[in-house]
């Protein structure tokens, strides 16, 4: 019995933190996702009924990737008189033999270049966030589904569709060359940076679709750094991530509302996350390369200053946004913008730089009815402001942030004309 | 595509509807949700519904019809109200169910019309 959870305990987190890397190591070069995940699930079948019986291996992770290279050995075996490429898939396996060594648990690390693959631009730019949670950190589709809200058995086929496509078009899993290079790094970054969702913090409103996966996404921005260490940008988006992670306690109140951005009590931000963040941007500016996450950061990092000098350097912030919004005009920036000019320069101002985004862009866009709502209570026009708080409110899916613009629309009733 | 919502709601929603103190809060979270809806122009029909306390359930056995007070399973989740919506697919039907102030919400594709 104990024998059995000792074996289990070991191969859950010889799993759980080996994962990405067991699947990187398999699929690079099989150059093949699925059949590398369904080789290392039976790899852990195998384990459960052999370890117990037989011990633990001094080294786990190693016996797992034998189990799972000899079990796509035998897959492409069988499959054999249709597959005229087992010779080259055997002799990659003879390779993968000699490099990993049976007993070596050394194996090379190769999640970049699976980062690589699921940014790849012959994918949905829609699935490659999901991808990389999936294949890189082993996180399921069912929760997957309920960070993107999508049904989770859609979720599972379009994570099949989406490896099905590699393995069949041949996506290559090989880093791109310099020239290609930079397109690339941007297309892995904005993955990324989907994982974290964006602006749920800002002034205004918040667009809190994807938030419950920022602990991930810090994972596999870290992991990037870890590989591209002097890439400006990778540095950049980690800082932006790590700022609004030492925010995530003071963003609600002991009784669970929300708290916006301005109000948050500093004491509460955590200054090790802040800390490692401004380690981030500093060793990004070294480049001398600036670019949007980057900019992303240092707009987060003004406002981290507020903890040190009890205000925010609003024109620094507009001039930050200006930046962002030449290099990447996003909806979120162009709101961003405006809110901050609002602050540094007045309600009016901020409000027409609002009213100028297209109508097209920001029918169903919270934050921005929530930004609209507030810069018109500033400027005390209140049916209007009626108008936006009614929108931002009914578009808004997350609970506290929707008890919070409800109690400031309320004071519209108090006022007197 | 035509995608039905289903709100189910709690009994402690469900109270908040009478409760003087949370009522107003209660209401303005589904006139506004609905106006956002409507505003959108997704709305094919729709409607919230009296609580289930307040249903007619009619069973048939064996020939019989029994009539019986109150809604047709007991569970602690009831129909509160229900929305049918016209947008491209289920993901933005979700994206719609994920605004709403309810707890719970069911959502299905219609049928097509029978000829």
């Amino acid at each position: 019995m104990s024998a059995g959870r000792n074996a289990r305990d070991t191969i859950d987190r010889a799993v759980r933190e080996s994962y990405g890397r067991l699947i990187a190591y398999l699929a690079v070069r099989w150059r093949d996702v699925a059949a590398a995940e369904d080789a290392l699930a039976d790899a852990v079948v195998a384990a459960l009924e052999s370890w117990p019986r037989a011990g633990v291996p001094d080294k786990p992770e190693a016996w797992l990737l034998t189990a799972a290279r000899r079990r796509l050995i035998d897959g492409a075996r069988r499959a054999s008189l249709q597959q005229q490429t087992l010779p080259a898939l055997l002799a990659m396996t003879d390779r993968m033999e000699r490099e990993g060594g049976a007993a070596d648990v050394a194996f090379p690390d190769e999640r970049l270049q699976m980062l690589f693959l699921c940014a790849h631009p012959d994918i949905d730019p829609a699935m490659r966030t999901p991808l990389m949670l999936n294949a890189v950190l082993g996180i399921d589709a069912a929760r997957i589904a309920s960070a993107f809200i999508v049904k989770p058995a859609t979720m599972g086929q379009r994570l099949t569709r989406v490896k099905a496509k590699i393995r069949e078009d041949r996506i290559q899993f090989e880093l791109p060359d310099a020239e290609a290079l930079p397109q690339r790094i941007d297309a892995v970054l904005e993955a990324i940076y989907a994982a974290y969702g964006s602006g749920w913090d800002d002034l205004a409103g918040v667009d809190p679709r994807r938030k419950g996966l920022t602990e991930e996404a810090i994972s596999l921005g870290r992991l990037l750094v870890r590989f591209m260490p002097e890439e400006p940008e990778a540095q950049g988006l980690l800082a932006f991530m790590l700022h609004g992670e030492a925010r995530r306690e003071a963003r609600r109140s002991e009784t669970g509302s929300y708290v916006p951005l301005l109000e948050q009590e500093v004491s509460r931000w955590s200054v090790l996350h802040i800390e490692e963040a401004e380690r981030c941007l500093n060793r990004a500016a070294q480049a001398g390369r600036i670019g949007r996450f980057q900019l992303e950061a240092a707009i987060q990092s003004v406002h981290a200053q507020r903890a040190r000098t009890g205000r925010v350097e609003w024109e620094a912030i507009g001039l930050l946004y200006e930046g962002l919004v030449r290099l990447a005009p996003t909806i979120g920036s162009l709101v961003g913008r405006a809110a901050a000019v609002a602050e540094a320069r007045g309600a009016e101002t901020g409000l027409r730089l609002l009213e100028a985004i297209p109508s097209s862009a920001v029918e169903g866009y919270q934050p921005y009815w929530a930004l609209r709502a507030h810069l018109l209570v500033r400027m005390r026009r209140r049916e209007e402001a009626r108008a936006a708080y009614r929108l931002a409110i009914g578009l808004c899916s997350d609970p506290a942030v929707r008890a919070y613009l409800y109690r400031q629309s309320a004071f519209l009733n108090r006022w007197n004309e | 595509m035509h995608y039905t919502l289903l709100f189910f709601e709690s009994p402690e929603e469900f109270a908040q509807r009478k409760d003087p103190s949370q009522q107003e809060a209660y209401l303005a979270g589904w006139t506004h949700y609905v106006h956002a809806l409507r505003e959108s122009g997704v709305v094919v029909s729709g409607s919230g519904l009296y609580p289930p306390e307040t249903a007619t359930a009619l069973r048939r056995r064996g020939g019989e019809t029994l009539v019986q007070d109150g809604p047709v399973t007991e569970t602690k989740e009831q129909l509160g109200g229900v929305f049918v919506i016209d947008v491209p697919d289920l993901d933005a039907a979700l994206t719609w169910a994920a605004r709403s102030p309810v707890s719970a919400v069911e959502v299905r594709e219609n049928l097509a019309p029978l000829k």
